[in-house]
This record gives C-alpha cells, sequence and structure tokens, in this order.
C-alpha cells in the first residue's frame, strides 16, 4: 500500500477511535452504543497498520488494489452499524409506545381520581359543565356542590 | 417531600428501606419480603419490577411491599435506580439492596447496618470472598470473572475490593443521593464502586453468606457474560478519567448531611 494512502488511513481510524473514547468519557455515549464503534475502529486501524494482513484481505476477495479492501471492509461495519441503530430505533420506538399508552391511562385514573374528590358523582356524565354554558349554570352547580355535605374520605 | 410511615419512624432510628429489584422472580420474591419483613423489621420494602412478565408484582404485593412496576424492562441498573430516587424523595436516610432471588440472607443485614453505624463509611458491601468458611457456589467463570474485576477495581481505588459484583449492599443518604443521579445501566454494582471513589464515598466489605440462586434465572445468561465483561472493562477505563457527575465534595458532602440531620 502507498504510504500516504496508509497514514490516511491509520489517521482516520485513530482520529475516530479517540473521538468514541472521549465521547464515551463525556457521558455523551453510553459503553452499550460505544461497543461496535471501537470494534470498527480498531479493526480499520489493524489493517491500516499490518499491510500483510489487508493485502491477504484483497486477495481474498478479489480486489487488486489493497486500500479497496479497506473500504470494503469499513462499508461492512457501516452497515453492521446502522443495522445495529436500526435494532436501537425500533426498541426505543415500542418504549416511547408502552409509555405513552401508559400515561394516557394514568391521566385517566387521575382524572377520574380527582372528579371523585370533587364531590359526588353517580351518574355517569361529565361533571365538568360544557364550555357553552353560562356562569349561571357553573354557579347553581357550585352552590349546590357546597351545600351538599363533605362526605368523610375512608 | 412526604416522609413514610415506617417503623422507624417511630422509634426514632434512621428510616431504612429494603430496595428488591425484581425480574419474573414469581417463585422467590414472596419468601424474599417476608423474611426481610421477619428479620429486618425496621426496613420498609420496595419491589422494583422490572418489566416482569409474571405475577411478581402481585405478588410481592400480597407479601406486603410496596410496589413500583416500571413499564418495560430497564435492566438491573435502572431498576435499581428507581430506588435510589424512591429513596432520596422520600427522605429514606438508609437503603439496602437486596436481589430478589433469595441469594441474600436478610439476616445479615443486621450485620451491614452495624458496620454503617460503628465505622464512618457511606456504603457496606456484602462480600462473599472474605472468608474462607462461606464458600460460594458459582461457575468457576462467573468466578474468574468477579476476580478479574475485583483485582482491577481495587488498583483503580487504592483499597481492596474482594467482591465488586455483590448487590449485597447498604447505603446512606450521601450515596442515595449520588446514585439518584447517576447510576450505571449493566452490570452496575462494579462500575458503582469506581464512582463512589470518585465523589470521594467510601465503602467497606463485611464477609456475608449468599446462597445459590432459589429460582428464576440470573439476568447475565452465559453467552452474555463476555459482552458484558468488555462492556463493564470499557466502562472502568474509560471511567478512571472521567469528572465526578456531581460537583460534590467533602465539604459540600457535609453541609447536606447537616441538612438532613
Amino acid at each position: 500500500m502507498q504510504a500516504r494512502v496508509q497514514l490516511v488511513a491509520i489517521a482516520g481510524a485513530a482520529l475516530l477511535l479517540l473521538a468514541v473514547l472521549e465521547m464515551v468519557r463525556r457521558r455523551r455515549l453510553m459503553e452499550r452504543y460505544a461497543l461496535l464503534w471501537i470494534l470498527s475502529a480498531l479493526t480499520l486501524l489493524g489493517l491500516a497498520l499490518w499491510n500483510s494482513a489487508l493485502v491477504s484481505i484483497s486477495h481474498a476477495i478479489g480486489v487488486i488494489y489493497p486500500p479497496n479492501a479497506l473500504f470494503f471492509v469499513g462499508i461492512g461495519f457501516i452497515l453492521l452499524l446502522l443495522l445495529h441503530f436500526s435494532a436501537a430505533v425500533s426498541r426505543l420506538t415500542d418504549q416511547t409506545d408502552t409509555l405513552a399508552q401508559r400515561q394516557a391511562l394514568l391521566e385517566e385514573r387521575l382524572r377520574r381520581q380527582e372528579r371523585s374528590l370533587h364531590g359526588p358523582a353517580p351518574e355517569r356524565r361529565p361533571q365538568t359543565p360544557p364550555e357553552g354554558l353560562g356562569e349561571q349554570a357553573r354557579a347553581a352547580g357550585e352552590a349546590q356542590r357546597s351545600a351538599a355535605p363533605r362526605q368523610p374520605l375512608a | 417531600m412526604g416522609r413514610p410511615e415506617g417503623a422507624g419512624a417511630m422509634s426514632g432510628s434512621p428510616l431504612c428501606l429494603a430496595v428488591v429489584p425484581a425480574y419474573n422472580e414469581a417463585d422467590t420474591i414472596a419468601q424474599v419480603i417476608a423474611s426481610l419483613r421477619r428479620e429486618a423489621p425496621q426496613f420498609d420494602t420496595l419491589v422494583v419490577d422490572d418489566g416482569s412478565t409474571d405475577h411478581t408484582a402481585a405478588l410481592a404485593r400480597r407479601a406486603g411491599a410496596q410496589v413500583l412496576r416500571l413499564p418495560f424492562n430497564l435492566g438491573i441498573g435502572g431498576a435499581v435506580q428507581t430506588g435510589f430516587v424512591y429513596a432520596r424523595d422520600h427522605g429514606y436516610e438508609l437503603l439496602a439492596q437486596v436481589d430478589g432471588d433469595g441469594q441474600h440472607d436478610a439476616v445479615e443485614l443486621e450485620r451491614l447496618l452495624a458496620t454503617m453505624r460503628e465505622s464512618e463509611v457511606d456504603v457496606v458491601c456484602g462480600s462473599r470472598f472474605l472468608t474462607s468458611d462461606h464458600r460460594y457456589p458459582a461457575p468457576i467463570s462467573r468466578r474468574t470473572g468477579i476476580h478479574i474485576f475485583a483485582f482491577l477495581l481495587s488498583r483503580m481505588v487504592g483499597t481492596p475490593v474482594s467482591d465488586p459484583t455483590s448487590g449485597f449492599r447498604l447505603y446512606n443518604r450521601r450515596a442515595i443521593e449520588l446514585f439518584a443521579r447517576d447510576y450505571p445501566h449493566d452490570y452496575p454494582e462494579v462500575e458503582a464502586v469506581l464512582i463512589l471513589h470518585h465523589h470521594h464515598l467510601r465503602m467497606l466489605e463485611v464477609p456475608v453468606r449468599m446462597y445459590s440462586r432459589g429460582g428464576g434465572s440470573s439476568s447475565i445468561g452465559t453467552g452474555k457474560s463476555a459482552y458484558y465483561m468488555l462492556k463493564v472493562l470499557l466502562a472502568l477505563f474509560v471511567g478512571m478519567g472521567r469528572r465526578p457527575a456531581l460537583g460534590l465534595t467533602e465539604d459540600d458532602a457535609a453541609g447536606v448531611e447537616r441538612a438532613i440531620g
């Protein structure tokens, strides 16, 4: 492999490795997601440094120009990373759905509880007067509510 | 901040909470709660159900524990941290972490409490390896992993750590507040030791007896062990260069303690 290409490859892989480690250190990247990145960077760095391995890989896959084998391996890792992230995004989507559903149920439960606290509500109809009703109706409702003796809570 | 009503509140001793993370532990959870209530009555019990698909939560509730159900599986780290947040928000002064699989003996909590009272440490950790007569029945591969972590951690924190994966621990208020903010995700016990060290919190180990699992399956299967090893090793080595997440100095910590006490 030509010296200049090799230097660029080494520098690139080393930079990637350092960036990933630094991000883990700053807690911008979780270890869970860093491992595959580190594996990619280490492999690329290894192949860039160890020329004969790269040459034998390029022979094995039928690539004439060894640095192209480096691209080949690199693209392989990129595909692997993308798949990894798609799986992660799928899991996160699933979890957000669950969270949203649980939160909607919780909201409904809270509202029901608040309603039962704000006065007797034996009938199954909305307790708050509809928007269209005037102040009068609302005041009447208020009076009725305060006139009724509060049930002590169990 | 609502103070929970516990046995401790009445007798004037510190408010104690036993946190039991549980994922599909229906076989053992009722026994674990019963023995906690029997052997360590000064502790309120909180089960953090980590998205179980069996009846863990219902059984724990029936056994008399407070139960938090997580909507999906967060992993042991997220589950335990839920306990720390609960303890912080409800004003608990001590938190004991006890596994839901019956590995830990509630009787030993008294020893952890006594050590916490006698020595000025922030965390007391029950260790399987401090005495030779308490043989820990674990496969050799698992033990090797534990010893590798023990070796590395002892050098990183400068004091001997014999059982860094033990989840049988007692934390004081400082440690509760720290871990409510920042607790590692998977296989968290090992990294937690390093986080304690970074924040100048002290940990002491005491020998305890542990049983083999009463049922269910470990959170770490054999196939995943190597993966977790790698991840924790990465966390440890990168963690050495990390800044504390909480800018808690010795003086701040003293202030926090005054404010609480």
